[in-house]
Parts: C-alpha cells; sequence; structure tokens
C-alpha cells in the first residue's frame, strides 16, 4: 500500500521533471530537471522491484546493534569529496599563477571552478564529515539506535543530489551570487527538504536515548543543525523568475543584503565549520586519547559563549561599507569576545591529553587530531585580530583573508575530519588496526608542511598587496596600480599551490590507507622488532 | 516593526540575552554537579554495543 503511494509520487514526480526539462529557460535548468527525473525514475525501479515481494528479514548486519550502514557510506563519500574538493582547489591555486589554465572556456573560468571548489570542501567534505560523525557519536552517546529507519538514508543520498546540482550548476552558470550560498532556489528548496529529515533523525535519536543525559558533543552538533536551517532559510528568500527557470531575484537589497549575506556566511563559519566539528573533537579526541575530556564543565562555558557570541559576528565582514558604523563596530566587539571562548575550547581539548601526553609519540592520528586542535587555536585567535577595523583596513580584499580561512580549513576542519576517518574505519569495517600507521605518519606530515606553506605564502602576499594598495608618494598619489601587486604575487602564488600539492597528496595517501584498511588487507610483519630495553 | 524590535534589542532584549547568559554559567557550577559531569564526561567510554550496561 505504502510502495503504491511511493510510486505515484516518483511517477509524478518524473513527469513534472520532464515537463519542466522541456520548458526550461537555461541550460542548468533543463540539465537539472533531467537529473531530477532520472533519479525519480530510478527511485520508481527500484520500489517497483520490491513491490509485491515478500520482505526478507535481514540479519542485522551490524554487531554494535547501531544504524552503521549509512555512516559507512558517510565515510566513503567524506574521503571522495575531500579529494575532488582538494583536487579543485589545487587546480585554481594554478590558475591564479598561470591564467593560461582558464583555457579560454566558462566551464572551466576561475569564477566557475571557485565555487565548486568551495562547496566541494565546505558542504561535501565537511557536510558528509559531519553527518556521518554525528550519526556516529549521536548513537554511541545515546546509546540508541538512529531514528526514523530509512530515513538516514534518504538524508544522505538527498545531500548528494544536492552536491552534485550545486556543482553542475555552477559549471553551468546558474549562480545566485552569494558567496556560500550559490545554488539556486529550487537547490535550496531540496536543502531544505534533507536538512529538515537530518534534524528529524538526529533529535529523534536523542528523544529515545538510554543516557539520562546529553553528552555534550550533542549539544554543538544539535546547535550546529538547528542554526545552519535557520540562516539557509533566511538567506536564501528569494522569487524565481520563472518556475521552469534557474534564475532568482533576492527579497532584501542593498545593505540589508549585504548584512543578511555575512550573518550567514560567517555563521556558516561559526556554526558547520565550527561547533559541528567542536561536537566532533568533544567525541574523537576523548576516544583516541581513551580519557575523558580535560573539564566538563569548560565544556559547558564553551558551549554557551560560542552560541551568545558568535551570531554577531557577521558584521565584520562588511568593515568601511555602507553598513552603519555602530554595526561594524558590533561586529568586531564580538568578534574579539569570541577569542575566548575559542581559546577555552582549544584548552579543553589539548588538556584532554593530561597524563596521555606521551600517546603523540606513538599515535600518528591523535597527533592528527591535536594538531586540528591547535589550528583551531591559531585561527581563532587570527580571527578576531583581522576583525579589529584598523587590522582590517589592511587585511581586508587581500589574500591574507584567504589565508587566514584555509588556516582553519586546511588545519582544524581537515585534520580533523582525517582523524576521525581515521578513527571510524577500523571500527566501521570490523578491523583490528588501520593498514599502516607510517602511512598516517606520512600523511600527516605532508598535510601539515602543505599548510605551512599555504598560511606562510599568503601572509606574506596578502600584507604586501595591502602595503601596495595603500602606498602614496609625496603628492598624495597612488604608487602601484593593480596589476603591479598582481605580479609581485606571483611567486607566492606558484608557493601556494605548491603547498595544496602536498595537501592533495597526503589525502591520497590516506584514501589509499583507508582503502587497504577496509578491504583487510594484511601488511607484512615487520621482522621481529623487539623494543630496546 | 524596526523601530520595536531595535528598542527591544538594546534594552530588554539585551538585558535578559545577558542574564541567560550568566545564569547558565552559575549553573555549571552548582553544588553537586561534580558527580554528574563526572559520570557525563565518560559517556563516550560506555556503550560500544547497543545494550550494553549504560551504568558504567
Amino acid at each position: 500500500m505504502i510502495n503504491g503511494f511511493k510510486l505515484v509520487a516518483l511517477g509524478l514526480i518524473a513527469l513534472f521533471a520532464a515537463i519542466a526539462a522541456n520548458y526550461g529557460h537555461d541550460l542548468a535548468y533543463q540539465v537539472h530537471m533531467i537529473i531530477f527525473m532520472l533519479v525519480a525514475a530510478g527511485m520508481f525501479i527500484h520500489v517497483l522491484r520490491q513491490t509485491g515481494e515478500p520482505v526478507p528479514i535481514e540479519p542485522d548486519p551490524d554487531a554494535t546493534g547501531y544504524m552503521d550502514g549509512v555512516i559507512r557510506y558517510g565515510v566513503i563519500a567524506t574521503a571522495f569529496w575531500g579529494v575532488v574538493g582538494f583536487l579543485a582547489g589545487t587546480y585554481i591555486a594554478f590558475q591564479l599563477a598561470f591564467p593560461e589554465l582558464n583555457f579560454g572556456l566558462s566551464f572551466t573560468s576561475f569564477g566557475r571552478l571557485r565555487p565548486l571548489h568551495t562547496s566541494a570542501v565546505i558542504f561535501a567534505f565537511g557536510g558528509n564529515a559531519l553527518i556521518c560523525t554525528s550519526f556516529y557519536i549521536v548513537q554511541r552517546t545515546c546509546a540508541a539506535r538512529l531514528w526514523g529507519g530509512n530515513l538516514a538514508w534518504f538524508v544522505f543520498w538527498g545531500y548528494q543530489l544536492f552536491i552534485v546540482l550545486a556543482a553542475t550548476g555552477y559549471l553551468l552558470g546558474a549562480t545566485q551570487s552569494k558567496e556560500y550560498a550559490e545554488p539556486e532556489w529550487y537547490v535550496d528548496i531540496w536543502l531544505t527538504l534533507v536538512w529538515v529529515a537530518y534534524l528529524a533523525v538526529f533529535l529523534g535519536t536523542i528523544l529515545r536515548r538510554k543516557e539520562p543525559h546529553i553528552y555534550v558533543a550533542n549539544w554543538f552538533l544539535l546547535s550546529f543543525i538547528v542554526t545552519v536551517a535557520m540562516l539557509h532559510i533566511v538567506n536564501n528568500l528569494s522569487i524565481p523568475v520563472s518556475i521552469f527557470g534557474s534564475k532568482s531575484v533576492q527579497l532584501f537589497s542593498g545593505v540589508q543584503d549585504a548584512l543578511t549575506q555575512w550573518w550567514y556566511g560567517h555563521n556558516a563559519v561559526g556554526f558547520f565549520l565550527t561547533a559541528g566539528f567542536l561536537g566532533m573533537m568533544y567525541y574523537f579526541v576523548p576516544k583516541q586519547a581513551e580519557r575523558p575530556v580535560y573539564s566538563y564543565k569548560l565544556s559547558i562555558i564553551h558551549f554557551w559563549a560560542l552560541i551568545f557570541l558568535y551570531i554577531w559576528a557577521g558584521p565584520h565582514h562588511l568593515h568601511y561599507t555602507a553598513l552603519p558604523d555602530w554595526a561594524q563596530t558590533l561586529g568586531m566587539v564580538f568578534s574579539v569576545m569570541l577569542w575566548m571562548p575559542s581559546w577555552g575550547g582549544m584548552i579543553n581539548g589539548l588538556m584532554t591529553l593530561q597524563g596521555a601526553w606521551d600517546k603523540l609519540r606513538t599515535d600518528p592520528v591523535l597527533r592528527m587530531l591535536v594538531v586540528s586542535v591547535g589550528f583551531y587555536g591559531m585561527a581563532t585567535f587570527e580571527g578576531p585580530m583581522m576583525s579589529i577595523k584598523a587590522v582590517n583596513s589592511l587585511s581586508h580584499y587581500t589574500d591574507w583573508t584567504i589565508g587566514h580561512v584555509h588556516s582553519g580549513a586546511l588545519g582544524w576542519n581537515g585534520m580533523i575530519t582525517f582523524g576521525a576517518l581515521y578513527f571510524l574505519v577500523p571500527r566501521l569495517w570490523n578491523r583490528e588496526r588501520l593498514y599502516s600507521l607510517s602511512l598516517v605518519s606520512w600523511h600527516f606530515w605532508l598535510a601539515t608542511i602543505g599548510i605551512v606553506f599555504y598560511a606562510s605564502s599568503m601572509w606574506v602576499t596578502g600584507i604586501m598587496e595591502g602595503l601596495m594598495w595603500r602606498e602614496v608618494d609625496a603628492e598624495g598619489f597612488l604608487v602601484n596600480s593593480f596589476a603591479d601587486t598582481v605580479a609581485a604575487k606571483f611567486p607566492m602564488y606558484v608557493v601556494r599551490a605548491l603547498g595544496g600539492v602536498l595537501y592533495v597528496a597526503g589525502s591520497l595517501i590516506m584514501v589509499y590507507n583507508l582503502w587497504k584498511t577496509a578491504t583487510g588487507a594484511e601488511k607484512p610483519a615487520p621482522a621481529a622488532a623487539v623494543p630496546a630495553e | 516593526m524596526y523601530d520595536f524590535l531595535r528598542e527591544m534589542a538594546d534594552s530588554w532584549g539585551l538585558l535578559a540575552l545577558f542574564l541567560g547568559f550568566i545564569f547558565v554559567i552559575f549553573w555549571a557550577f552548582r553544588p553537586g554537579s561534580r558527580e554528574i559531569h563526572d559520570d557525563i564526561a565518560n559517556i563516550p567510554f560506555r556503550n560500544d554495543k547497543i545494550g550494553d550496561d549504560h551504568d558504567g
């Protein structure tokens, strides 16, 4: 009976998508409707083949009793999209140094590949990491199976569909020109549906927990899900020009639109890339160190201070613009105050190793997690400093900002995700240990040195171009043209791209190592190594 | 509408949010919270399988 409804709904969706593809005004919209049609038709056949068949009673493949299948898929998707996003980033880094790599084609131009890179790393890599680790953490810390049955699978596949729609849209030129919120209206609506399902699965699992208390990691993860839902809906308030086209018009305009955009943009950093990943930190660092978090009270204060402060920090993206001065100052003051809870959280993560520091010598996975917390501390010191108006007047619009973002993204988000993947794969595929710890060390050093190349070259080039832009001669005329700064930046652009190559190389080593671990390859045992007594 | 929200934001709204923030900080330090927090902090080390004794 329920399959009957499903078949009718899927058939109608496929039909309407086919009609919409036929009437579509632009290429991106037509391609997207064809994707919708194919997915709905594929699902139709899938459901049809099950209809009227006896439901097989499958033994639960997970001996733990938790729903881990969807997490395994999430781990694979995280690693896959990570490599795609890093490759895209490295490619556009080379485009900046060697513009010939644009090939004169619209599809391969920097302007279209750049949002592809940012969305691939933030939403595809980071988002899949958050979804799969949150499913893992919420089950273990609530002692309950995921709520909603196959709804978790809808979240996973629905999210992948969102990623494919976003990426193809960028390449075909569909964008609403909002940074980190580029997808057009129908993709936004689809993501809203997926996100509500995600919230339902997560909250439903918390509500049926066996533990009386809710572990702090779940607070961070829940705040991430709820806040991102709110940010996404408000920042994407727009009216489509036609239901048969991708173009839409924003509801807000002018400085209101700018403030809404950066309220969204900065809290995407604050809640997607910080609160969500802090949820990962508060679970995986204690697990890998085999010690409870240093201070649970500090984690509570960390949580509430972050929640109360972060939401006001967005205006620092709009210093010296048409935004009222008081709003700019408000954004700056809250950004500086944010330094305190951020470092409280960093200290809490690092001090969790108290009494277990020796493990850093032997456990490269723990080393990765700890370095990521270190980068969290570094980025959350640099950020407040750059939000101060006097500093921002030098740093704004320069590559210093890009360097800052990447020490946070590559160092904090990337490294903690790698650590989590190394933690999860042996457990999810029932292996005793990782295939190779020395490959983890290789990954660790390649990634770390890559970040150092990246961040230091961007500091040099960012401060240099900031100083060149403001340099005036004795008569008060500007000394440098914009093209002068571009020419001067070339060597640093090359160094940055090479840092990216190192980071990609490390991630490829990780994929190989995880693949070997999951498929159960046995590494030849080292010839009877006896520790020297 | 804007004027009302604006006035709320820099008077009672601000005060309520600030007091709420102070309250949750002090609430974390209430007497007897140490045992509860120690217990919660150890949640990640139980329940590796569903149905394991969740009292530790």
